[in-house]
């Protein structure tokens, strides 16, 4: 089905100067420039009117995911996060992460690895990044069209060589009080976030760090400067402010499985056909559509993962 | 002759007050939607802000009555029936978002999202009861059923009830329908005859009726 592979990935740069290019001139244009939209050729050429004040949201061309959806905008990706560590109120996390500082930054990759090292932020911008156009669904049955810009998890674990026993893989968030204004709201969840995944499902080439969106560097509201994006899976599995990865044996537990409110386990694959316990996942809202959408298994992503789990009948892996 | 206007302020300033407090939140959502304010998710946004406003309504209804018995104020009593209106009109909204924004009127979407979603059979329920209860709310339909009409209208415990499992169902963490039940547990004690009666009877010792 779905091919997100190499067509629909557009590194950073050629992104950015098409950008450019569609909203000055239009689709034909860009045809005719595509040749040109090397990385050295990021201005336009001068004769062409482009108002550099334009946002990438106002491209003449609008951008899909390889089903045909437009890509959510740049303001509503920003100014609609579940992020509990500042708020629960949706429109409230930009404001109150506005000065989240995401430098100097580091993350200590261990465990059971041959080369536990520790990653600067830098480093990790070295890799190359690529954009990955992917839903997003959340567990609360709104979703997105986000495209991402990071580099598969794999590349960053083949790094640090994982030993034959690592069996998970465990992700925490950064944790302070007093720059995280949420977390002392919620005093009964046990901070910091954590998250998990198999050690196949970390390695899938769908699995990525983010570290942007829309070309741009990753804001504070949508985790900056690492995040995880796991695209079949509901949207809390893609855990924020990245400061640890630790590669262990026995299955982590996250946040939500260690809250005691009856949340989603582990494994929280998108299932229309599983409900949570207190709503149906059977539609979702796709944010900045009307009406409702039918909700995908795997979100859309299941040729290419649906081969992780044995017995897809399994009620645990979509709970 | 006395009946200027500030007479009628002053024989009606409650009933005005009732009001202009129970069409606050519309007027501010109009504001918000001409304006442009809510863009990114204004289903969920309207959801929420009707309900909240049809529970507020709800409580403030219920609440009159034990207004009147513990403190004698009596002219309470002329705005429960207005209150329970707006907490109706309000619950109209919030349905109304919930089956056409949202849903888009797809009966087969909405068909499986009302009847197998805990909170919404509740909350389905309770605006049932809110529609009949205003559906009869006039004075013929006062009249027509008698000493009945006043049975049927105690359905509103039921609906505030209701009311609370909905928020209950359908946040995450407890605490909001905590608080809402609380409230109405209280208005709902102070109304059991027995407790009503010793009530009214203590205020009776400490003051004269004021009115």
């Amino acid at each position: 089905m779905t091919k997100i592979r190499s067509s629909d990935i557009t590194p950073e740069q050629v992104y950015l100067s098409r950008r450019k290019f569609m909203t000055g001139v239009g689709a034909l244009a860009l045809l005719a420039a595509c040749g040109r939209a090397a990385p050295e050729s990021e201005e336009p050429p001068a004769a062409l009117p482009v108002d550099p004040t334009l946002a990438p949201t106002e491209g003449a061309v609008a951008q899909t995911d390889e089903l045909g959806d437009s890509f959510t905008t740049f303001e509503a990706i920003t100014n609609y996060n579940d992020y509990y560590e500042f708020s629960t109120s949706k429109e409230a996390v930009a404001r109150l992460a506005g000065d989240f500082p995401t430098r100097p930054w580091t993350i200590e990759v261990g465990g059971l690895v041959q080369k536990p090292r520790i990653f600067d932020i830098e480093d990790i911008l070295r890799f190359d990044q690529e954009e990955r156009i992917y839903r997003l669904r959340c567990v609360e049955a709104w979703s997105m069209v986000i495209p991402w810009l990071g580099f598969p998890l794999s590349r960053l674990l083949k790094e640090v060589e994982p030993l034959s026993s690592a069996k998970y893989v465990r992700f925490q968030s950064f944790y302070d009080p007093e720059l995280m204004p949420g977390t002392l709201a919620l005093p009964q969840y046990p901070w910091p976030y954590v998250e998990g995944l198999s050690i196949a499902e970390a390695m899938h080439d769908l699995t990525i760090l983010s570290t942007g969106l829309y070309g741009k560097e990753l804001l504070p509201q949508n985790g900056a400067p690492l995040r995880l994006v796991v695209p079949w899976k509901y949207g809390f599995k893609s855990i924020k402010a990245i400061v640890k990865i630790d590669l262990v044996e026995e299955m982590p537990a996250s946040l939500w499985m260690a809250s005691g409110y009856g949340e989603y386990g582990f494994w929280a694959n998108v299932n229309p056909d599983v409900d949570h316990r207190r709503w149906s996942q059977a539609t979702e809202r796709r944010i900045g559509e009307n009406g409702r959408r039918e909700t995908l298994f795997f979100n859309g992503y299941a040729d290419e993962v649906a081969s992780l789990y044995p017995n897809l009948d399994s009620r645990d892996w979509y709970y | 002759m006395r009946s200027t206007l500030g007479q009628q302020l002053k024989d009606n300033w409650l009933r005005i007050a009732a009001h202009v407090a129970s069409l606050a939140p519309l007027v501010l959502i109009v504001w918000d939607l001409a304006g442009g304010a809510l863009v990114v998710d204004p289903v969920r946004e309207l959801t929420t802000r009707t309900g909240r406003a049809a529970i507020a309504l709800l409580i403030a209804s219920l609440a009159c009555t034990p207004v009147h018995s513990v403190f004698g104020f009596k002219r309470v009593m002329r705005i429960r029936k207005v209150l329970g209106l707006y907490a109706f009109l309000y619950t109209t909204l919030h349905f109304l978002i919930f089956a056409a924004w949202d849903y888009g009127l797809d009966f087969a979407l909405l068909w499986r999202a009302i009847a197998f979603q805990l909170y919404v059979v509740v909350g389905f329920a309770a605006f049932v009861i809110l529609f009949v209860l205003a559906a009869i709310s006039t004075r013929q339909w006062q009249k027509r059923l008698g000493k009945t009409w006043g049975r049927i209208q105690q359905a509103v415990y039921l609906a505030n009830i209701l009311a609370v499992v909905h928020v209950l169902w359908l946040s995450k963490a407890p605490d909001k329908a905590i608080r809402y039940g609380v409230i109405i547990g209280i208005l709902l004690f102070l109304r059991i005859p027995p407790v009503k009666k010793a009530i009214v009877k203590a205020r009776k010792k400490i003051v004269k009726p004021a009115r």
